[in-house]
């Protein structure tokens, strides 16, 4: 199923890192895992709702919650509501790494990245894997051999938004600036365009389309000001050609 | 074993189901037979707990039933096939038996192990595949597989679950000639291992297979009885055998 709310969890990854630093706590061992937390909280919440509904149901229902949370943001005006907060501090760690140095924090967010992918291959092809998918190819053949699909998807919905969360932990830091604009439904449809693109059935296939949405971006914005105007139209020409994403241009077709 | 009383099921004005009782005794083979569209899918859905019934009880080896979803009964010995063939077809046979054998054995928050890579599931999926005669094509992915051959899968699912209970709804459906014969010799086999209840239009296979047989017409059990007495009834011959015969 697709969710088309998971921006709610990076926002509130981000303000629970900012809204710490204001407070105090910059401390990156207490940040991040609370950040994890909190968004593991929320998915759980969002997703015993939502996860009772599928398809456009259930891409609305998040859109939904992920709107909620961005209008909470803005109405939050200790923590400067719409314009957001600057981040006090980037979270420390013990004097371990600097995350204010470029380099030590892209060496952070890629060696957290690879983690994630390898657990994300790891979860894939575990039992639990492959209830989900089996879930997704066959619901009721699925009940039928008496898997009950609805807390095994609950339980995926949580992983995702906790691995939701560290992203918004690092999203804070990256920017040094956090705004409600983060949990809003553009943040999320930016994040569609990524998995979409790069194919939704593989691991490798999301993290294909972050890097090829970000670079198309960038080379359009060298060229023209008005390069959302040629980047829409690309995207459309990849779902109608590419119908397994980018990792589909890798696979050897089924025999 | 299974005790069935008025179940009754409407679909608006249609009584898809009319208080129907019903019993499985311990190891028999019970076939439901009746014309099309009389509410045999309806029945055994009911069952199989895909649909809750308007009125009426399912016991289930001494337990009531009725209000337990479909999972929970699978999980306690009640497998079912579908008429219109419903497997995982993007998996391999292999791994749609396997998935059968994890969904007996436990819970499955398991997230570390590779699944594929667990003798503890693809052991018995294997057996299971060569037992109905599907173990020369175990890594096929499903959806390249023939039509008998899924249904051929779809039983050895069933049977990975361990079940006490088998519902076949139509297993025969769309067969060809040789394949039906290679079914009912295999359905034969399962005999007196497992209770079983069948529902079959190929009267040939139901007669020869089944201990006792109920009718079915317009959403009522019209007769129960042994083959022979079955195929004696008046009742039963101007309402069904008589389209056949």
């Amino acid at each position: 199923m697709v969710s088309f709310g998971h921006a709610a969890f990076l926002a509130l990854g981000a303000y629970v890192v900012g809204i710490l630093a204001f407070y105090g706590v910059t401390s990156g061992w207490l940040q991040w895992p609370i950040a994890i937390g909190a968004c593991a909280l929320l998915a759980a919440a969002i997703g015993a709702v939502s996860i009772r509904t599928s398809g456009v149901y259930f891409i609305m229902i998040t859109l939904a919650f992920a709107q909620m949370l961005y209008y909470l943001g803005i109405s939050l005006d200790v923590y400067g509501g719409d314009d957001g907060m600057r981040l006090k501090s980037r979270s420390t760690f013990s004097g371990l790494v600097d995350l204010s140095n470029a380099v030590s924090f892209y060496y952070v967010c890629l060696a957290l990245m690879l983690l994630a992918i390898y657990l994300t291959y790891r979860i894939v092809n575990s039992r639990f894997g492959m209830v989900i998918r089996a879930a997704k190819s066959n619901e009721a053949r699925s009940r039928a051999i008496g898997f009950s699909p609805y807390r095994y998807r609950l339980t995926a919905f949580v992983i995702a938004g906790a691995m939701c969360g560290l992203a918004g932990a690092l999203y804070a830091n990256h920017t040094n600036y956090i705004t409600p604009g983060l949990a809003s439904w553009v943040q999320s449809g930016d994040l569609m365009f990524m998995v979409i693109l790069g194919g939704m059935a593989s691991t490798a296939g999301p993290v294909l389309g972050a890097f090829a949405l970000v670079i198309a971006e960038e080379i359009l914005k060298g060229w023209t000001e008005h390069w959302q105007a040629i980047l829409g139209p690309l995207l459309v020409l990849s779902v109608i050609f590419f119908k397994r994403g980018l990792a589909g241009l890798f696979e050897r077709p089924h025999a | 074993m299974l005790e069935v009383r008025g179940l009754t099921k409407s679909f608006g004005a249609l009584r898809a189901s009319d208080g129907i009782d019903f019993d499985v005794r311990e190891r028999e083979t019970h076939a439901v037979i009746g014309p099309n569209g009389a509410g045999k899918t309806t029945f055994i859905s009911q069952l199989a707990g895909d649909l809750r019934p308007d009125a009426g009880r399912i016991v289930f080896g001494g337990e009531d039933v009725t209000a337990l979803p479909a999972p929970r009964r699978a999980r306690k010995g009640l497998a079912r096939s579908f008429q219109i063939t419903s497997v995982y077809n993007e998996f391999s046979a292999l791994d749609n038996v396997a998935l059968a054998v994890q969904a007996r054995s436990g819970h499955s928050y398991r997230f570390w192990r590779d699944a594929r890579r667990d003798p503890t599931l693809r052991e018995p999926a294997r057996l299971l595949l060569d037992e109905v005669g599907l173990g020369e094509r175990a890594n096929v992915v499903a959806a390249n597989m023939s039509h008998g051959e899924h249904r051929q899968l779809e039983v050895a699912m069933a049977l990975a679950l361990e079940p006490r209970l088998l519902l076949l709804d139509e297993p025969m459906a769309g067969m060809g000639i040789e394949e039906s014969q290679r079914m009912i010799g295999f359905i034969a086999g399962l005999k007196g291992r497992y209770s079983i209840v069948l529902v079959e239009h190929d009267m040939d296979a139901v007669f020869r297979l089944a201990d006792r047989i109920s009718v079915l017409v317009y959403g009522r059990m019209i007769a129960t009885g042994e083959p022979q007495a079955i195929r004696a009834n008046p009742e039963v011959r101007a309402a069904y055998l008589g389209e056949d015969a």
